[in-house]
């Protein structure tokens, strides 16, 4: 597979500081190298070809991967009183329509809809940026305390903050924040694994000399962040916003917990909302599912490379 | 790397003057806004959750009593907080050693000469990408008593239909699929990577000296990835003590929702903690109790694995 914009490879030719990092590039399918050609054809006398047992336990786990996927579908498009039929239905049926209908008519979802594309927006742009700018900070500008404020960046991804929900909800009611997309926007704004990934990548990626040269020619630090840094950073970019796009679209105990009217709720609540009824029925239940899972397997369709590079790289140098 | 003033040609002195403060300020306003944001709304909520953990503190009233440690007291002697105690850590140990150990295997699978990589990668990743509540709802239908897929599997092969909500084993058995079946491929993806890195030259010993796929996985891999195992357990761990989406929508939401069935069979600390701090009467107080004693067990499961690990290692 080739993706040439793409290019994790921390070492583009004669980067210089970043290239001893080379030896420890984690993907070589997916990001074609220019120096890997060698290693893989050593690889391949030692890597043995997969045998049809391989092959079969990889199809068994796509099918495990997909089935609750493709059964959510089934559901969805089937009367509920269908659901109760033995043996139960394994093809789609035609009531597809019918129940996407009832599920608008239920819940607020299309409200439900643009509140979680707007926070996962909003969380979204401004993690990028805000990781940016700092990984630039700590990858190519020296000062002072630089290192160990680096050590606590890599200590707080640890930090479960889910735990301080209480004293959270407490700063909305101060803020007057509660049952508003801000108090679900606020604590999302940064993220420590995305500065600690864009400090990695900008620190392989980012010819110094390209920034001294700027410098000679009085460039200031913000102007070098600006034309040379953000358009340098564009594939980590990419890889970093998927990832907090997707994470921040499936939040879901926070903004139970802060948003309270049905008009405030992202998809995740409202689907909780659906499910939570009285008489639970189980085809409005599962097209709500299908409806919030639609537009991320959109998303992993035509992104899902970049997750897998992104969760790849933040596996290797984390 | 250090960016030298060398060459920036003689500028007027208020030139020289601003060009240094950009030089030495920009770094710190540039990391400024990460640390100011995660303070207030990351840090500064965990450590203030103490605080309240040692007051009568409830939304309902403005007055908040120091009671010392007696909200700790009220829990330690709580038998629902053993009860979410036990069913945390039953849930995650069902969750997460089956889910490592088969990511295991599967990132082996995926080192191989494969056809279509990228192909099988998405594939093991595509759970990871539906969110915890459709996973909690989609897998309450496929676990019902009546019409699940499961129990009608279960019943055409000749076994019994099993209630699996009603049940303590069976409706953890059902969460932690629940959680293995969203984690396994993330997992394997990050074992991938890590064995990507393992310098080729091990395994041509190991194969000159007859190890077989599966020796070379567990007595050469495994111990050469083991930064990043003792990292996958650690961090599942602390996803698996805050356990909450998925057993509150096992049990159809409402109020079975918040105490995690109707005899608390799997109500988890997350769930407990939801249900005094905003489901009744926002003990805030209480709450922050549990949550701090959460974080508490957290930090020595962590260092647990830790020390548990390092003894492995160097017995072997």
């Amino acid at each position: 597979m080739t993706s040439p914009d793409l290019d994790l490879d921390p070492a583009p030719a004669g980067a210089g500081p970043g290239a001893a990092a080379d030896s420890r590039r984690p993907d070589r399918s997916a990001l074609p190298g220019r120096s890997g050609r060698r290693a893989r054809a050593r690889m391949r006398l030692l890597r043995e070809r997969p045998g049809r047992l391989a092959y079969l336990t990889l199809v068994a786990v796509l099918f495990f991967s997909g089935f609750p996927l493709y059964y959510s579908v089934v559901v969805a498009s089937r009367d509920n009183s269908a659901l109760a039929s033995v043996p139960p239905p394994v093809l789609p049926g035609a009531n597809l329509v019918e129940n996407v209908e009832r599920v608008f008519a239920t819940v607020p979802f299309g409200t439900a809809l643009v509140n979680s594309v707007l926070v996962s927006a909003a969380v979204t742009a401004s993690v990028v940026f805000f990781s940016t700018l700092a990984g630039f900070a700590f990858a190519k500008l020296s000062f002072k305390g630089a290192k160990g404020l680096l050590v606590a960046v890599v200590a707080t991804m640890m930090v479960p903050v889910q735990l301080g929900v209480i004293p959270l909800y407490m700063l909305m009611i101060e803020l007057e924040w509660t049952d508003t997309l801000w108090a679900v926007i606020a604590p999302g704004l940064v993220n420590a694994f995305g500065v600690f990934f864009m400090t990695q990548y900008l620190r392989g990626s980012l010819p110094g000399s390209l920034i001294e040269s700027a410098r000679v020619d009085g460039a200031s630090t913000f102007r070098i962040f600006w034309q040379i840094v953000m358009p340098a950073a564009r594939p980590a970019a990419v890889v970093l916003g998927v990832l907090t796009f997707l994470t921040a679209w499936n939040d879901y105990f926070w903004p139970l917990i802060v948003l309270s009217s049905p008009d405030r709720y992202t998809v995740q609540v409202a689907l909780s909302s659906l499910s939570g009824g009285y008489v639970t029925d189980q085809s409005l239940v599962l097209t709500g599912t299908m409806l919030a899972t639609l537009p991320l397997l959109a998303v992993f369709a035509l992104l899902g490379k970049y997750m897998i590079s992104g969760i790849m790289q933040g596996a290797v140098k984390g | 790397m250090t960016v030298t003033a060398k060459g920036a040609a003689r500028p007027s002195p208020a030139g020289l003057w601003r060009y240094r403060l950009d030089l030495k300020a920009s770094p710190y306003l540039y990391i400024a806004p990460f640390f100011a944001l995660f303070a207030v709304f990351g840090l500064f909520p965990l450590a203030f959750t103490a605080w309240v953990s040692t007051h009568e503190w409830s939304l309902l009233s403005d007055e908040h009593v120091f009671v010392g440690l007696g909200n700790y007291q009220a829990l330690l002697t709580d038998p629902y907080f053993w009860n979410a105690l036990a069913n945390t850590i039953s849930i995650l140990l069902l969750a997460t050693v089956p889910q490592l150990f088969a990511a295991l295997l599967l990132a082996h699978l995926l080192t191989m000469r494969l056809r279509g990589q990228t192909f099988w990668r998405m594939g093991m990743l595509l759970p990871n990408v539906a969110s915890v509540v459709a996973v909690a709802v989609i897998f309450s239908q496929l676990f019902g008593r009546d019409f699940g897929l499961v129990n009608w599997v279960l019943e055409s092969l000749g076994a019994g239909r099993i209630d699996w909500q009603a049940g303590t084993a069976s409706s953890h058995i059902a969460i932690a699929v629940m959680v293995a079946w969203k984690w396994t491929g993330y997992n394997a993806l990050i074992y991938l990577a890590a064995m990507q890195a393992v310098p080729k030259e091990v395994y041509e010993a190991a194969h000159l000296d007859g190890a077989s796929r599966l020796q070379q996985l567990f007595q050469v891999t495994v111990p050469m990835i083991r930064p990043t195992v003792v990292f996958t357990v650690i961090v599942s761990t602390i996803y698996g003590l805050q356990i909450f989406a998925e057993p509150q929508l096992f049990a159809g939401g409402g109020a079975n929702g918040v105490t995690g069935g109707a005899s608390r069979q799997f109500q988890t600390l997350t769930l407990y903690l939801y249900e005094h701090g905003f489901n009744r009467g926002f003990q805030f107080g209480y709450a922050s109790a549990v949550a701090w004693t959460m974080f508490a067990v957290i930090v020595l499961v962590a260092l647990l694995n830790y020390v548990f690990i390092r003894r492995i290692r160097s017995a072997s």
